[in-house]
Formats: structure tokens, C-alpha cells, sequence
């Protein structure tokens, strides 16, 4: 019998939260006829309506943003040194601070956070600035603390971020206050001197109203000066920055442009033959900023889209009341303990509780020495312990861009991955150079032709020749490509790995953590079954390893999560190998057989030595992760040649041969250093390597491959050594991803060669003297939208087609 | 002749002084925030009780000086 849900169907299908939008649980909290995905939302709509606030929601279709579970401890902000920090003005009774709060995303949200008096007592106007992400507020400070403000912003859903260096944002915010004060000055220099210019368009007589001509002249020179020295200081700057190293940039042929032009006017003037071009020069100047303005915005608006939703979900292991739970990092709030394991990061400034530290800040540093810490020491963000784990408590909070700008810190830049970068500015500086001897020659024909066309034709030549749209063309492509990526669960380092992952045309997996799923499958012992203490002790070891067998161990014998663990002293990991340290008086290793030097027949599975005697193995369930076996048929039709490369005996041979198909590379027993070797074999023989793994027994052969990405299931490591972090759940997708960025490139070589046709057409118009240097001004910047406009929706249909992004 | 001359100097005093206020208002933050004013003043203020004086202090800026 066919049955068909009909009424019922409705409760199947998970219902958005009125407040955040998110899929509710079944069963969810409910407040009169409303659903919430959370206690949290349902708080804060209950908040507003008693506030009379339910207009929050006529705004915007769910609005709101889920509250953090914890709102994150503030106490900090009520010292008077972290205080003084933050607030930007105080008299006594009345503070002005300033929060920044990431979360803020929408008109209601703006709304809300404007109407926070009505919420919060003790406050009086509260200001926002958008495209900033700040909003300022005005307190009594009698009668509310700046923590207790910061809780409950935090609360509503709007988590301060206490960035107490605003010296970025500071700097942000007067170079664009500085770019609408030249915009201004140039535009009234242009309108003033265009009104001036009004007799001569006019066609007065030049003979009679020589006088007026003169006058007229040198007012519109006064006019000019402040546009030549404010104004246009950034181009002339920019010119003498790149030929101080040698180097013709973009600017160079503005500021020649520019100079060229204001010269010859002066000239002019000075010899009393006519009143120059201040007219063009002016305009000129304005509408080169007008663009850089516009072109600046649009950047604005693409970055924030980046840097608000594609932080890649690094997450870390939270300890709450003896119980581990993987929290993701931007739940994270001071105050939290986190355990670190060997080779985890220390996501937050944070202070050691328990475990010998030994930090290696080459991340941070660029030295690789490591840094030993004891119980009570401050360690801070980006140190990566090498040893036992570690127990911290955080202080500080976790800044996700602080832990970005570590990925992609120079240290750990692959010297080739510039490669495309060198290309476009090498590509750059010849096209500049080619624009300039362009223009010379220009300026030679129309000396023979008709001297007075050479100001105007060598200007028009090199403005509109600017190669900004070539230039803008990759980041613009390779930005948004990231972007979509970063969507479908592909995290990029930086918009440049696109690049190469374009490029693999053979891909090396990783075979624990990237085909499989060690945790989720469970170990199984081999022997004679240990006794409670002894299981706890092994436990206690396997624990301070994040390898997904040391997690699968520790998982399968210790079942009680409000237990707690023996120490662990002289803890040693030997990468894909074994770990071994002593618990209790006793030595414990675990590894394999051949680390751990036992003669037995069949060394399959991971050993147990406790005191030097082997007790037994943990074989670890072969768990494929869904959707291999069409992900890697795909990837063969699509021609790309496969190889696994696994630290595990040949065991499952067989079933892998089946999935990978005859003709693949499949390796088995291969240390770290045979996998690096076998990575950089591949690329002697001109192939482009795309290495999966899980960015830790194979950290070697990610960094040395041309694209390198770790998979990620529940605690990431984050290891700088990688291009990429590919959700676990995302794996079988990895066939339209390479596809988009294949496409991406495709994009980017169709917007070079529109820009490209763009330069050729308007430098022969400019050339035989038909565009004014006016006109020019307007058509660069043109060009350099269309041609940002057409990467963005290109790559944007491109991604609808390969079924990535949403 | 110098009737022409009195209406420039009339017509830079004019544009001087926008020109200064323009100054004045870039410096005191108008341009910064483009994106919320637009979006502020289309929701109706349905606060009759208006707020408390708190305010009577604040330029809306974000000096940060």
C-alpha cells in the first residue's frame, strides 16, 4: 500500500527559527505559536516582545543570530588598564566605548543595536557603522558596567570582539577619510576651473579678452595646486615607491599622465599663449579617485562577505566539569579549559594548567626551537605543542583572523605558489612599460602633426592604457572562486591556491582520516582483556595523541566521560608510528609492530607494550567514509591519475584496488618520509601533485605538494603546512570542486583577454587624438568594473553550474 | 572689468566656504558609514517616550583621536 504523508509531512520537515533562522530540533522550544532552535533564541524573542520590540522581526525575515551557548566572560573590561583601551571618552558619569561586533549583518540588526536603551538600562544612544561592524555606545557608568554591557550584547546574540589593538581599524578609517578629502578637493578645484574655462569653450575673443585670459589662467593654476599636491599625492607616490625599486607600476603611467599635463599647462600660462588644460587635469585627477573610491568599496564588499562566513571551522577539544566535548573555536570564550594535544595549536592566549609544554612558535616566530612551559606559565596563541597534552585555561579571546593570518604567514608560503602573482606583475611591468613608449610615440607623430594635440593625445594614451583591470583581474576571479569554496566546504589558505588545485592533475590520498573515518568505526581488542586500571592508564596515553587511531584507543577504553585520567609523563609520539610514555610507574607503548620491535607473524593492527610486554592489539575497523567509490570513479574518468599512500599494512589491498582501479599507485607501510619521497618523485616527472591527508603524519608531503589539503572531521589540526582544510562531509564532492576551479581559471583567462581588447581599443582611439583625457578617465575605471563585474558573475554562474556554493 | 572681479571674489568666498564645510564634516565622520544611515530612516521611531538625555553629551562620530 502506498501511503502518502500528507498533514504529517509538515512535522517531518525541520522548521526555521523564528528568531535565527536555523533548522529547529523536533520537539523544539516554543513560545506562543512560535519555534526556536534554541533556549537561546527563544530568550531573546521573548526579551524583545516583553520590550515591545517585536518590530525586529517585521525587518528582516529572521533576523537574529543564535546567542553563543556561553556568552563569553567579560570581568576583563571593568579593569581599569583593559578599560582605558577600549573606551573612547569618558567624563566621569557618561562613557563613550566603541565594540565590534562581526555579527551585525542586517538592517534589523542595526535597528536593534540602535534601540538597545530600550533593552538595556544604563544606556543612552548607541551608534552604528555598518560597512565597520562597530557600534558605539554611550553608558552611565554608575549604573552599568562595561561587562555587564558586553554580556548582554553578548546575550542578544552580538558578541563584542575585544580587539584591544584598533590600530588597524584606525588606519582603515583615515585612509578613507583621506581618499573623500582629495575626492572633495578635486572636484571643487574641477568645477571652479571648468567655470573658468567657460570663455575659452565658449569661443571668446581671445584677442580682446586677453586680459581675462591671463587672470583667468592663474586662478585656475591657484586652484590647481592643492589638487596636484593633496590630491594626486597618491599616484605620484605610488610611481616614485616602484621606481626607487626599480619597478613601473600601474601608477606610473598616471602619474606621467597627470604631470604631463599640469606641466604643460604651467607652460602655457607662464608664456601667456592660452590657459592649458587645468580642466583636464583636474577632472582627471577627480575621476581617477571617484574610481579608486568605488573600486575600494566594491573590495570592501566582497571581503567582508569573505571574512564574515568562510573562517574555516577549525575546532578544538573544550573540558567541561572532567567531560571532553569539540567545540568549535569561535565558542570559545576566556575562562574555557582546552586540552592540546601533540601537535595541536593553542587556539587563545591562555595559561598552563597541566602537561609539560614544549611550543614550537615557528608559526608565529618563524623559529622552529621549542619553548618549554610549566603549570602556570602563559602560552600563547599559535604555539603548537609538541609532547604530551596539554590542559589550558584560556584568557584571552580566540581571534579566527589572528589564526588566518598564521596560515598564511610568509614562513609557510610555498616559494612556487607566487608563481602567478610574479606572472601578473611581470605580465604588468611590460605592459606599463609598453604603454609608455606607446605614448612617446604618439607625442613624436603628433609633434610632426600638430604640436598642440600632444598634451592631450600622450595623457589620453596613458590613462587609458592603465593595465588596473589586468591587475585586478586575478585577485577579483580567485577571491570570489575562494569564496564559493569556502561555501561547499573547501577551505583555501588564500585565493592563489585555486591556482594549483586547477592545476593537479594527480591526486595522492592519505588513507587513515581521508578514505576512512578511524573515530567514528571504533577498536577492537586483540588479547587478554586488561584490567580497569591498566585500561585507564592506556586510555590516559592514547588521549594526549589527536591520531585518529590514538582517538579511535582512547575512545574504545574509556567509556565514562566524567572519569578522570591517570598522568602521563615522558610522552613521546614518533609520527604514524606509535606513542608511547609512562602512566602510573608504567611504561605503555603503542604502535606498530615493527616500531615497537615485536616478532610476530601477522603484524596487522596497533600493539600494546605495557612494561616491555606485549599484551595485545587494537585493530581499528575499516570505516570508508560514504560516496568513495563514486567520488574516485569519477575522478579517474575525469582523467586524473590516483595513488594511495598509507602508514597501514597491505591488508586491504584488495578492496582498495577495487576503488581505485588497476592502473593506480597504491602504497602501503610507507613512513612520513617515503610519502615526501614519493610526492616529490611524482613532481620530477612534471606532474602536478594534489595531496589529501590529515595534515599530520603527512605534514611533509602536504607542504612539498603542489596543493595540499587536509580533511577535517571533528578536531581539526590546524596545520599551517597545508593549502587547504576540505570538510569531512565534503570529501565526496571533491570531483565539482576541482571542476569549479578549473573553471575559475578559465574565467580568469577570459577577463585577461577583455581587458586586454579594452587597452588595445582605447589606446588606438586615444593614440590618433579622438578621446580626451577626460573621456579616458571615465572609459579606466569602466573597464576595470566591467571587467571585476564580469569575473564575479562568471565565477558566480560557474559555481551554480559545478553544483558549488549555494 | 572689475565687476567681473568682484563676482569671482564673491563666487570663491562661496565655494571656500563649502569647500570648508565639506572639510569639516569628512573629518567629523559623515562619510564613514554610507551603508546604515540609507537603511536608518526608513524604520518609523515607534518610541514615543523618546530617549533618555543621556545623548546630550555625544557627537554621533567615531573619533577615534
Amino acid at each position: 500500500m502506498v501511503f502518502l504523508p500528507e498533514a504529517g509531512a509538515e512535522v517531518n520537515a525541520p522548521a526555521a527559527c523564528v528568531h535565527c533562522g536555523l533548522d529547529c530540533p523536533p520537539n523544539p522550544p516554543r513560545l506562543e505559536d512560535h519555534v526556536f532552535c534554541c533556549h537561546g533564541c527563544r530568550a531573546v524573542y521573548q526579551l524583545l516582545s516583553d520590550h515591545g520590540m517585536e518590530r525586529f522581526y517585521d525587518l528582516d525575515a529572521n533576523p537574529g543570530v543564535r546567542p553563543p551557548d556561553t556568552p563569553g566572560v567579560y570581568a576583563a573590561l571593568d579593569q581599569p588598564e583593559v578599560r582605558n583601551r577600549i573606551v573612547d571618552f569618558s567624563n566621569g558619569s557618561i562613557t563613550r566605548v566603541t565594540f565590534r561586533i562581526p555579527a551585525m549583518h542586517c538592517a534589523a540588526c542595526v535597528w536593534l543595536l540602535e534601540h538597545l536603551y530600550r533593552l538595556v538600562p544604563g544606556v543612552g544612544r548607541s551608534e552604528v557603522n555598518f560597512p565597520r561592524k562597530e557600534v558605539t555606545i554611550l553608558i552611565e557608568e554608575e549604573s552599568l558596567a562595561l561587562s555587564t554591557l558586553a554580556e548582554k550584547l553578548a546575550g542578544l546574540g552580538y558578541p563584542p570582539e575585544l580587539k584591544l589593538d584598533r590600530l588597524s581599524g584606525l588606519a582603515d578609517g583615515s585612509a578613507h577619510r583621506r581618499l573623500v578629502l582629495q575626492i572633495g578637493v578635486a572636484g571643487f578645484a574641477f568645477g571652479n576651473v571648468m567655470m573658468l574655462s567657460f570663455p575659452s569653450y565658449l569661443g571668446l575673443d581671445p584677442v580682446r579678452e586677453a586680459d581675462f585670459q591671463a587672470l583667468f589662467g592663474w586662478v585656475s593654476l591657484l586652484l590647481s595646486i592643492p589638487v596636484l599636491l593633496f590630491s594626486a599625492r597618491d599616484f605620484f607616490r605610488g610611481a616614485w615607491n616602484g621606481l626607487r625599486q626599480r619597478y613601473l607600476t600601474i601608477d606610473f603611467p598616471l602619474a606621467l599622465g597627470i604631470g604631463a599635463l599640469f606641466a604643460q599647462s604651467v607652460a602655457d600660462i607662464v608664456r601667456g599663449a592660452g590657459e592649458g588644460y587645468l580642466d583636464s587635469f583636474t577632472g582627471l585627477v577627480f575621476l581617477l579617485l571617484c574610481g579608486r573610491w568605488f573600486q575600494r568599496r566594491t573590495f570592501d564588499a566582497l571581503s567582508f562577505d569573505r571574512d564574515y562566513r568562510s573562517y574555516f571551522p577549525l575546532s578544538v577539544t573544550r573540558r567541561r566539569d572532567g567531560a571532553d566535548e569539540a567545540v568549535a573555536l569561535t565558542d570559545l570564550a576566556p575562562g574555557d579549559r582546552v586540552v592540546i594535544r601533540h601537535g595541536e595549536i593553542v587556539p587563545a592566549d591562555a595559561i598552563l594548567l597541566r602537561g609539560d609544554a614544549h611550543l614550537d612558535y615557528s608559526f608565529v616566530t618563524g623559529e622552529s626551537d621549542l619553548t618549554p612551559a610549566v603549570s602556570g606559565d602563559r602560552v600563547f596563541a599559535g604555539g603548537r605543542q609538541i609532547g604530551g597534552a596539554l590542559e589550558v585555561e584560556l584568557v584571552k579571546d580566540v581571534s579566527q583572523s589572528y589564526l588566518t593570518s598564521l596560515w598564511n604567514s610568509e614562513t609557510f608560503r610555498k616559494p612556487r605558489e607566487q608563481d602567478l602573482q610574479n606572472l601578473t606583475d611581470r605580465a604588468g611591468r611590460w605592459f606599463t612599460a609598453a604603454i609608455v613608449v606607446i605614448a612617446a610615440g604618439t607625442a613624436l607623430y603628433w609633434w610632426k602633426v600638430d604640436p598642440s594635440m600632444i598634451p592631450r593625445t600622450f595623457a589620453a594614451v596613458l590613462i587609458v592604457a592603465c593595465p588596473c583591470a589586468l591587475a585586478l583581474a586575478a585577485p577579483f576571479t580567485f577571491s570570489a572562486a575562494q569564496r564559493r569554496l569556502g561555501q561547499a566546504g573547501l577551505f583555501l589558505r588564500g585565493p592563489n591556491v585555486v591556482e594549483s588545485l586547477a592545476k593537479a592533475d594527480t591526486l595522492v590520498f592519505d588513507k587513515t582520516g581521508t578514505l576512512t573515518r578511524g573515530t567514528s568505526a571504533g577498536a577492537t581488542f586483540e588479547g587478554a582483556p586488561l584490567p580497569p586500571e591498566e585500561a585507564s592508564a592506556v586510555a590516559a596515553l592514547a588521549s594526549h595523541s589527536s591520531h585518529p587511531v590514538s582517538r579511535a584507543v582512547a575512545s574504545a577504553l574509556f567509556r565514562d566521560p566524567s572519569g578522570t585520567l591517570p598522568a602521563v609523563t615522558g610522552f613521546a609520539e614518533s609520527s604514524g608510528s606509535g606513542i608511547r610514555g609512562v602512566v602510573e610507574g608504567r611504561n605503555i607503548a603503542l604502535g606498530s609492530a615493527s616500531w615497537l620491535g615485536l616478532k610476530v607473524p601477522d603484524g596487522h593492527g596497533t600493539w600494546l607494550c605495557i612494561d616491555d610486554v606485549p599484551r595485545g592489539r587494537f585493530l581499528i575497523g575499516h570505516d570508508e567514509r560514504p560516496g568513495l567509490r563514486p567520488l574516485l570513479q569519477r575522478l579517474r574518468s575525469a582523467g586524473a591519475r590516483l595513488a594511495l599512500l598509507s602508514g597501514d599494512r597491505p591488508d586491504a589491498e584488495a578492496s582498495f584496488r577495487s576503488l581505485f582501479g588497476p592502473e593506480a599507485d597504491l602504497r602501503f607501510e610507507q613512513s612520513p618520509h617515503d610519502k615526501l619521497d614519493y610526492i616529490k618523485a611524482r613532481q620530477a616527472e612534471g606532474r602536478r601533485v594534489l595531496m589529501l591527508g590529515d595534515g599530520l603524519n603527512d605534514a611533509g608531503a602536504l607542504r612539498q605538494s603542489d596543493a595540499g589539503i587536509a580533511v577535517s572531521d571533528d578536531v581539526t589540526l590546524f596545520s599551517p603546512a597545508c593549502d587547504a582544510i576540505l570538510a569531512g562531509d565534503a570529501v565526496p564532492r571533491l570531483p565539482d570542486l576541482l571542476r569549479f576551479t578549473r573553471a575559475a581559471k578559465r574565467v580568469l583567462v577570459a577577463a585577461f583577454v577583455l581587458s586586454l581588447t579594452y587597452n588595445v581599443t582605447g589606446v588606438s582611439f586615444a593614440a590618433s587624438g579622438y578621446l580626451s583625457p577626460l573621456v579616458s578617465a571615465i572609459l579606466m575605471p569602466l573597464s576595470s568594473f566591467s571587467v571585476i563585474a564580469f569575473t564575479t558573475l562568471a565565477t558566480t554562474w560557474m559555481a551554480r553550474r559545478a553544483g558549488v556554493g549555494s | 572689468m572689475s565687476v567681473v572681479v568682484v563676482l569671482m571674489a564673491a563666487s570663491a568666498v562661496v565655494a571656500l566656504t563649502f569647500l570648508y564645510l565639506f572639510i569639516r564634516s569628512v573629518k567629523e565622520g559623515q562619510f564613514d558609514d554610507m551603508w546604515s544611515p540609507s537603511r536608518r530612516m526608513l524604520i518609523d521611531d515607534d518610541d514615543p517616550a523618546g530617549k533618555p538625555d543621556v545623548k546630550k553629551e555625544g557627537k554621533p562620530t567615531h573619533e577615534h583621536d
